[in-house]
């Protein structure tokens, strides 16, 4: 445990612990300051930072492009959704049962890709297909009430629950601040042990990773099953918090490419990128709205072209993301190398 | 003594060409054996059937008194055979020290212990001094020793060298010489390298194997091999000096 701590923040320079220890005492003290509009939005960019992150393992350390991660948040969501409606199960407790099944969801795409050498881009398109398949089998699925959608009694706000997630969106903001932090912890210590210097070599050279001795089949399928399960929490907090599913919408490739945005926009295969480029999108994204609005213009769309310019920006500007430029600026590194 | 690398009777056929033809020899442990031959003699397949980056269609390689032919390469790796690659592939992304770190790795489960490995093994490779540098940053020659270390810091009982010495000047080549006669000397590391570059060869190798069109042709010192009209008409044609 105190060997892991060290690893957490041992080789931070001064500079980037004040700077980190800054960023947390903003974000705890953020719901005091700002209203409730604000915290939903706060909660959105949370939740994109923590599935940012949770994708960023697959993609940013191991080099294995996922166009499918909503369906393991949108499994997540289901699978604590059905416990909780159906029997009373709490979702903390469905998380035990949501994760595995990502994990195991995960590890089918991830064997049938891996062993029989589907890569690049035939492996995008598979975990494309793969969270299409289970769009088009959840809407028939009528355990989950099909594409009627299944939906969690609304929360009373004058009472908060964390134990069965039911409360006000200040609870919410915690609790997805906890998880994004908790991400952020785990991603770290991944990156910076054994099995994280192994997805780098696979990133960067498959063969001469295996010429290093890397089991390489074995460290893809733990980067997929690790990426799914956390991805799967996600989807068991948006399932509390918005208390509707329907599958069109979870398991719809628009999620997967929200999830992927952030660190594309941030900086794949860094820490701080996910979370970075969900605050730089989601939050001009909120303030273009707001501005529109406020000028009395409706613009449907506007939200989606302002995504794709965000997104030629920085792939023309800084094609490595926002975030090693920043770091470069602000002198900070995220580990030592 | 025993072979630390036996062949025999090694085939490997690609379509209707016989890329590989019944090669058999021994590597000693602790030799600095050389696989030279003209281009396209089959010493790259050779290489790679050791390596296990191709299957042999026929023989046996046996290492260690157990037999790999078949292996995947990174259980060949395991056993304690490192290659480098003729193309060189570092991790072009990580820094020079990281690059090593993950082979050190391979043997070693805390990446502090890796880490002190990888800085020995960078030294001795004079790169230390560049360690932080991203490993595409690198010149050729630097790219080359960095391969060197990062298969060295596999632990290897036999290093695999698929041509370390092209496109290196001959200063150049001279320095990587002077480092494996070192490393072998102070580690008893075994090598096997395919050259093209016969300078290196004849001021490293301690026995050198022929191949022609698959077939080894001679085996012996380099010395005694450079003489032999079979291997001087292979390289030079049929003409007479």
């Amino acid at each position: 445990m105190s060997a892991a701590l060290a690893r957490l923040a041992g080789d931070l320079s001064p500079r980037t612990r004040i700077w980190l220890a800054a960023l947390v005492a903003a974000l705890v003290i953020a719901p005091w300051i700002v209203g409730d509009y604000l915290v939903t939005v706060l909660i959105l960019i949370l939740y994109l930072a923590y599935t940012g992150q949770a994708w960023n393992i697959m993609m940013g350390f191991t080099g294995q492009l996922s166009l499918g991660h909503a369906i393991y948040a949108g499994l997540g969501a289901y699978v604590a959704a059905v416990l909780f409606t159906r029997y009373g199960v709490a979702p903390w407790v469905g998380l035990l049962a949501a994760m595995p099944v990502a994990a195991a969801c995960g590890a089918i795409i991830g064997f049938l890709a891996f062993r029989f050498g589907v890569t690049g881009v035939y492996f995008a398109i598979l975990t494309i297909a793969f969270a299409e398949f289970a769009r088009i089998g959840f809407d028939h699925l009528g355990i989950v009430n099909a594409a009627a959608g299944l939906f969690l009694p609304v929360a009373q706000y004058a009472h908060n629950d964390p134990w069965r997630l039911r409360g006000s969106p200040t609870m919410f903001y915690y609790v997805m601040l906890a998880a994004t932090l908790a991400a952020f912890i785990l991603c770290r210590l991944l990156i910076t042990s054994r099995i994280g210097y192994f997805w780098l070599a696979i990133r960067e050279d498959e063969e001469a990773a295996r010429a290093a001795g890397i089991d390489t089949f074995r460290y893809k399928m733990y980067a997929v099953t690790i990426s799914a399960a956390v991805t799967s929490f996600a989807g068991v907090f948006y399932a509390f918090f918005y208390n509707n599913l329907f599958p069109e919408q979870v398991f719809n490739i628009s999620r997967s490419i929200q999830m992927i945005l952030g660190p594309i926009i941030g900086g794949v295969g860094t820490l701080f990128g996910p979370i970075l480029g969900a605050f730089v999108l989601t939050g001009l994204a909120e303030s273009l709205s707001t501005a529109l609005t406020a000028m009395g213009l409706d613009l449907p769309g506007a939200e989606q072209v302002f995504y794709g310019v965000c997104l030629l920006v920085v792939v023309v500007a800084l094609p490595e993301g926002i975030w090693p430029w920043l770091a470069r600026r602000l002198g900070v590194k995220e580990a030592e190398s | 003594m025993t072979a630390l690398l036996s062949l025999t009777a090694v085939s490997k056929r690609f379509r209707g060409l016989l890329a590989v033809d019944r090669v058999s020899f021994d590597v000693a442990e602790g030799a600095l054996f050389a696989v030279i031959g003209p281009n396209g003699a089959g010493k790259t397949t050779l290489f790679n059937m050791i390596a296990g980056a191709t299957t042999p269609d026929d023989g046996a390689i046996v290492f260690a008194g157990e037999p790999i032919g078949g292996l995947s390469a990174d259980a060949v790796c395991r056993r304690g055979i490192a290659r480098t690659f003729q193309l060189v592939r570092p991790f072009p992304a990580l820094s020079l020290e990281d690059n090593v770190v993950v082979g050190a790795l391979l043997h070693r489960r805390g990446v502090g212990a890796a880490r002190e490995h990888a800085r020995d093994l960078l030294r001795r490779l004079d790169l230390f001094d560049k360690r932080h540098q991203r490993a595409a940053t690198l010149t050729l020659p630097d790219r080359k020793r960095l391969e060197v270390a990062r298969a060295l810091a596999t632990d290897p009982r036999l290093l695999l060298l698929d041509e370390v010495m092209a496109g290196l000047r001959p200063t150049e080549t001279d320095r990587m010489v002077a480092t494996l006669r070192t490393l072998n000397r102070d580690t008893g590391v075994t090598v096997l390298l395919i050259e093209h570059v016969m300078r290196a060869v004849m001021a490293l190798a301690s026995r050198v194997l022929v191949l022609d069109h698959g077939v080894a042709i001679a085996e012996g010192t380099p010395q005694a091999v450079v003489r032999d009209p079979a291997v001087v008409q292979s390289y030079l044609g049929a003409e007479t000096m």
